[in-house]
């Protein structure tokens, strides 16, 4: 009796602290997190607020928090005295292709080594997993090499064909999916005489949408925002991607602080946009991504 | 289908055509097709081109000239070559601690359950979803020594008077150009390392801690014994992944420095000097090196850090 009553005093006496322990944990936590968000949002605002301004009054000591008056225009000039328009053309064009690509070849060769046991799959996996660990700058020089000889300099095919030609990120995440959907499913498509592209085309593919949605997205982004390509292969203004053309607002003697934000908002905005209405799809990815890697 | 049909008694063979169709090698390498032209275009084929013309001496389109290990030799005189490898080793290691510590405790924050949590992770996320370039702009103007917002506010708060200084020429300075971009490269992947870590905490059971307080272990402990190391497959994976990244950095540096990398090297990375080198100077044997002196390090890094591994990270 006494020994429960002890126990229970103590269980009570630990519940109370976990009560008080759990309430100042919160409290901590919402500190922590406001701070944080504030100090992430701080360079968003600041740069969407420049991006506003009048262009002598972003250099007013002490600094005007807010635009005054709202300067619209800066975004009109960027897209009628600059191509800006273009190069958003350009940057979706290119995003979009590399990721339908992405995503058809990396299935077509997901579903090949999660489904048809072919002589030598084994080790092939294995090397198209290996290629995920040679960073693509030990391979830059030849590969421009080759664009060259193909021609391809100065063109955007460099940017977007060889996603067509599969990846090792994207095929080991829609394997490992594909590996997870009932084998009797694909069974009882072959014995009503649905050979392996139907298989893939017909009860695959619609099942793996999450995954291949993820894989979309992160497609999508990577090549939106990637940088290294573009700042290889194009040479044209008219040709620039928007990442790019956003290098070349620095002057040798003068920066226009102002188009350049407006510049950086415009090119935030699909991104930002794509992201807010498919996290989860995100979230999926990156930790999928952690703990598989 | 053969099977049944012989079973039948109907006596029909599939043709060589159908066989080959049917079989489990053919359709295999069918639908690997466009990834092996891709593994031997893009792959394969550029490793192996870029071993050889390391070797080699030429120029972008020129024909190469074999000069042995020369490239390797002078590389390792390049004064340069050793400043772009300091540069890039106290961005990477100077990164790690911060970018986990804070990380970690963004995640434990997030874990507690909160209101807005969707909502939090979106905002923290931005970041991460945002180029490197419109970072790399945000922040240069935020740096900029005269009209930049972080000068104004060290300023406001009277940190210069403190320190005896009228401001911090961030960017503009040798001292501290490479730290504005670790700070803003922290800043960056906080979101991204944040949500591998809340992964990991929301796949510890809560029964341990709930065993630990009844056996009246504090939070303090809790943390130490508990969170941390059932997190730590993730740290590691996430130590990993900072360091192969950052060894690979580059865009910061072209985008804040014009390319250059300066002030007076400063700013100057591995990869940058890499595609100085190839891309400007159109000396494509001796980026090959350096290229493939990188590509060593990285595996030499990774290689030591699973052979630590087993000192302190746990697995169940």
């Amino acid at each position: 009796m006494a020994v429960r009553a002890q126990a229970g005093a103590r269980l009570a006496g630990a519940r109370r602290d976990i009560r008080w322990g759990s309430i100042a944990f919160k409290a901590l936590a919402y500190v922590l997190l406001a701070l944080m968000v504030l100090s992430t949002l701080f360079p968003f605002f600041w740069m969407v607020s420049t991006s506003l301004k009048q262009e002598q009054r972003v250099f007013r000591i002490p600094m005007e928090w807010l635009p005054n008056p709202v300067m619209w225009e800066n975004y009109v000039y960027i897209f009628t005295t600059m191509p800006f328009g273009s190069f958003v053309a350009n940057s979706f064009k290119i995003s979009i292709l590399s990721c339908l690509g992405e995503i058809l070849s990396c299935s077509l060769a997901a579903y090949a080594f999660a489904r048809i046991p072919f002589p030598g799959r084994n080790a092939l996996f294995v090397i198209i997993l290996g290629t995920m660990m040679v960073p693509f700058q030990v391979r830059m020089i030849p590969t421009y090499l080759v664009m060259h000889r193909l021609h391809w300099i100065d063109t955007h095919l460099p940017l977007w064909v060889p996603a067509w030609l599969g990846g090792a990120y994207g095929t080991f995440l829609i394997r490992q999916y594909m590996l997870t959907l009932p084998q009797e499913l694909m069974d009882a498509a072959k014995i009503d005489g649905c050979a392996h592209f139907g298989i893939y085309w017909r009860i695959v593919m619609p099942l793996a949408k999450p995954v291949l949605a993820t894989l979309a997205l992160l497609g999508f982004m990577y090549s939106w925002n990637s940088l290294l390509g573009p700042l290889l292969y194009l040479n044209t203004e008219s040709k620039f991607t928007l990442t790019l053309a956003l290098t070349r607002f620095r002057g040798h003697n003068y920066t226009y602080w102002t188009k350049m934000m407006a510049g950086a908002t415009v090119s935030l905005i699909p991104a930002a946009t794509l992201f807010l209405f498919t996290q989860q799809y995100f979230v999926q990815g990156v930790t999928l991504t952690g703990l598989k890697g | 289908m053969a099977t049944i049909q012989v079973a039948k008694g109907v006596a029909v063979r599939q043709s060589w055509l159908a066989r080959l169709q049917n079989s489990n090698a053919f359709n295999g390498y069918l639908f690997i097709l466009p990834t092996l032209v891709g593994l031997a275009v893009f792959q394969v084929y550029p490793l192996i081109s870029s071993a050889y013309l390391s070797l080699t001496s030429g120029n972008l389109l020129g024909a190469a000239k074999w000069v042995g290990l020369d490239n390797y030799r002078l590389l390792f005189q390049d004064s340069k070559f050793w400043i772009s490898l300091k540069n890039t080793g106290y961005y990477t290691f100077a990164m790690l601690l911060p970018s986990v510590a804070i990380a970690i405790a963004l995640a434990l924050a997030m874990n507690q359950k909160l209101k807005g949590i969707v909502f939090f992770r979106f905002l923290l996320f931005l970041p991460t979803i945002t180029s490197s370039v419109a970072v790399s702009i945000m922040w240069m103007w935020l740096y900029n020594s005269e009209f930049g917002v972080l000068n104004q506010l060290l300023k406001a708060i009277g940190f210069f008077k403190l320190f005896g200084i009228k401001r911090i020429l961030w960017l503009g300075a040798p001292e501290t150009a490479m730290l504005s971009i670790i700070i803003m490269a922290i800043w960056r992947g906080l979101g991204y390392n944040m949500l591998l870590f809340l992964a990991a905490l929301q796949d510890i059971p809560e029964v341990y801690y709930e065993a630990a307080k009844i056996d009246g272990a504090g939070a303090w402990s809790r943390f130490w014994r508990i969170t941390l190391p059932l997190i730590s497959p993730m740290t590691f994976f996430v130590i990993i992944m900072m360091i192969i990244g950052g060894f690979q950095v580059f865009e910061y540096s072209y985008v804040m420095t014009g390319g250059q990398g300066g002030p007076v090297y400063s700013t100057l990375t591995m990869v940058l000097y890499l595609y100085q080198e190839g891309f400007q100077s159109f000396r494509i044997g001796y980026a090959s090196a350096l290229a493939y002196v990188l590509f060593a390090l990285i595996m030499v890094l990774t290689v030591i850090q699973f052979r630590f591994q087993k000192a302190w990270v746990f697995y169940e």
